[in-house]
């Protein structure tokens, strides 16, 4: 035991010593928050619409003046043909254009109904489906009452009405904030886990270690300590960022959420190690935990690409990945405020997950010395 | 009382097709400097990895420091020191703190590491650097500081692999004698190196050739049997006939 204490002190000292790395690692998730809170933002924000119609029609005025007092949309330009819309998305002058038919107000009265087109920059999808379904429920809100002016009642229709449970605002750091604390806690406890263990096969110091009566699973076990301690940190302070900054909410169980989180930084811990017994050097470490952890993280998680939209083989695939069960569980907590009946599946799994590379980790390091 | 450190039969040691050691037998004697010579590659350093429980023979038995060398391995690193042929103590930490980590690390009180820290500071008069980070030690002071960490829980028995690599010839001399006050005082050394006028230090030495042990014996015995007059003469004489290449 007495070795023990000795080695995590030792371990404590390296990460104190290595002043570059721990202000990395301490700075790393504050800034990867702000960066996908403000740069990565998906949210609309005062998108630039251009009207192709004529003005002087009344309707086509009241519509437009309804798009323009919208907090998310702005009109910027008045367009007389169609044909000038396209100069304009290529311009990058609007990022999408509204057009009204001919005598759009007798139109309306009419039988026929008058049609009205939007038009949405495809060249950017996920943006133009928002700004365009924007539009379309400002102009629909219109019809709705220039035909109950019109008519003097209300015309029986049916008009679904979307709510968006949890996150009313269709805030994006809901959804991120749960993958960057996935994202960061694996990079740290599997990259830095695994290039201290080579960093100390490369030097010799590792046999120096193995030669001594300490177990090898006590030299494994202190070389852990202080990045659960630095994710710990790393934990909280993505948390205090999120819930002030971000304003994500914590809906669920703190206490609930920190053993999910000490799970999956076990589950990291133990990938750490495997990597660590099958590098040879620190920059190998760094690639294999590159390319081979935290680029199927970002892909497969679910943080960026929604794994039902996959081809049902890469969705087997994400399923080995632990930090998509993690990032399930910190969402349903976070946002939907479950408990723990609701997560017993997916908290087995990465329970499972956790026993398993552990085992395998510390066994094949054994034999590998 | 038994008389040899380390006792070694028909040791082999195969990784795949390669047979790095192959069936060797050989006594080291308590309290003697053995000198363990071989080219790069001749295996010497999986023989020394073994009697250090560091990795398992394929087949053989032994024993080192009384116990045996497949079922108390744990028994033998508490009665041996090591030393490898990298410098290899923390560079990010001070040389009190390397001492004080090995002597916790070898379970030692924490009033009895004060004591040895003291105690090793005088003898290599490094008083001084005490709190300067290895990093800035220059090489011939870490080697005599990784001797003295790696005999820290008094050992019987010392391995060094390759202990003076890279060294001036006086640095070499003063090492050696710190080897010499050690092993009079009872602690039997073991050694490898790649320098024959290290050889003419030890009291016995082997030379292990393609795996094999080709000659064990004093450095004078060996001379006068090959006729040499030096050991490097004798190493050469012997070490020609070795079939494997050089790594």
């Amino acid at each position: 035991m007495k070795a023990f204490f000795a080695s995590v002190r030792k371990e404590f000292l390296h990460i104190f010593r290595d002043k570059r790395t721990i202000l990395i690692v301490m700075i790393m998730p504050v800034v990867q928050i702000v960066l996908f809170g403000f740069a990565v933002s998906t949210e609309v924000n005062r998108a630039r619409v251009a009207v192709c119609g004529e003005i002087s029609d009344l309707q086509v005025r009241r519509i437009t003046d309804r798009i323009d007092k919208n907090r998310y949309l702005e009109i910027t330009e008045i367009l007389s043909t169609p044909e000038e819309i396209e100069g304009l998305f290529r311009r990058n002058e609007a990022d999408a254009a509204v057009c009204f038919e001919r005598n759009f107000s007798s139109g309306l009265t009419g039988s026929g109904g008058a049609s009205v087109r939007i038009i949405g920059d495809g060249s950017d999808p996920n943006t133009a489906r928002m700004i365009t379904s924007y539009i379309s429920g400002v102009i629909q809100d219109a019809g709705q009452d220039a035909s109950i002016s019109l008519s003097g009642e209300k015309a029986a229709s049916m008009t679904p009405s979307v709510q968006l449970m949890y996150n009313p605002a269709m805030k994006s750091s809901y959804n991120f904030v749960p993958g960057v604390m996935g994202l960061i806690l694996m990079l740290i406890c599997s990259m830095m886990t695994a290039v201290s263990i080579v960093k100390e096969k490369e030097t010799g110091t590792l046999e120096l270690l193995l030669v001594s009566p300490v177990r090898p699973l006590w030299v494994i076990l202190s070389k852990l300590m202080p990045y659960l301690l630095l994710s710990a940190g790393n934990f909280a302070s993505i948390l205090l960022l999120s819930h002030y900054v971000m304003e994500v909410p914590i809906n669920g169980s703190l206490a609930l959420l920190s053993l999910v989180a000490l799970i999956f930084v076990v589950t990291s811990l133990a990938m750490g190690i495997l990597v660590s017994v099958i590098s040879s050097s620190q920059r190998t470490a760094m690639l294999i935990c590159g390319m081979g952890l935290t680029m199927p993280t970002m892909i497969f998680s679910g943080i960026i690409f929604p794994c039902e939209s996959m081809p049902l083989v890469l969705q087997w695939f994400s399923d080995i990945i632990p930090a998509k069960w993690f990032i399930i569980m910190a969402k349903k907590i976070m946002i939907q405020g479950a408990g723990f009946a609701s997560i017993i599946k997916e908290l087995t799994i990465l329970t499972g997950m956790a026993v398993f590379l552990l085992a395998v980790s510390i066994r094949s390091f054994k034999t590998r010395l | 009382m038994e008389t040899n450190a380390i006792e070694i039969h028909n040791l082999t040691k195969k990784f795949g097709d390669f047979t790095a050691v192959d069936d060797i037998s050989f006594d080291v004697r308590k309290g003697e400097i053995f000198g363990f010579l071989g080219a790069n590659g001749a295996g010497k350093t999986t023989a020394m990895r073994i009697l250090c429980g560091l990795s398992r023979p394929t087949s053989g038995s032994g024993t080192v420091a009384g116990s045996d060398i497949w079922k108390e391995q744990e028994k033998i690193k508490k009665h041996i020191g090591y030393m490898s042929q990298r410098f290899s103590l923390y560079p990010d930490l001070t040389v009190r703190e390397n001492i004080r980590l090995f002597g916790g690390i070898y379970g030692l009180r924490d009033r009895e590491i004060r004591e040895k820290t003291a105690t090793m500071l005088e003898i290599l008069g490094m008083e001084d650097a005490a709190d300067k980070f290895c990093s800035d030690l220059p090489l011939g002071w870490k080697q005599k500081l990784s001797f003295c960490i790696a005999q820290i829980h008094s050992p019987q028995i010392i391995f060094l692999d390759e202990p003076t690599g890279g060294v001036d010839p006086e640095t070499r001399r003063r090492f050696w004698e710190l080897i010499y006050a050690q092993a009079e005082n009872g602690t039997t050394i073991f050694v490898t190196t790649h320098y024959m006028d290290e050889a003419e230090y030890c009291d016995r030495v082997s030379i292990m050739v393609d795996g094999k042990i080709a000659a064990l014996d004093a450095p004078s015995s060996l001379k006068d049997r090959f006729g040499a007059a030096s050991m490097d003469e004798v190493f050469r004489t012997v070490a020609g006939r070795a079939e494997r290449e050089d790594q």
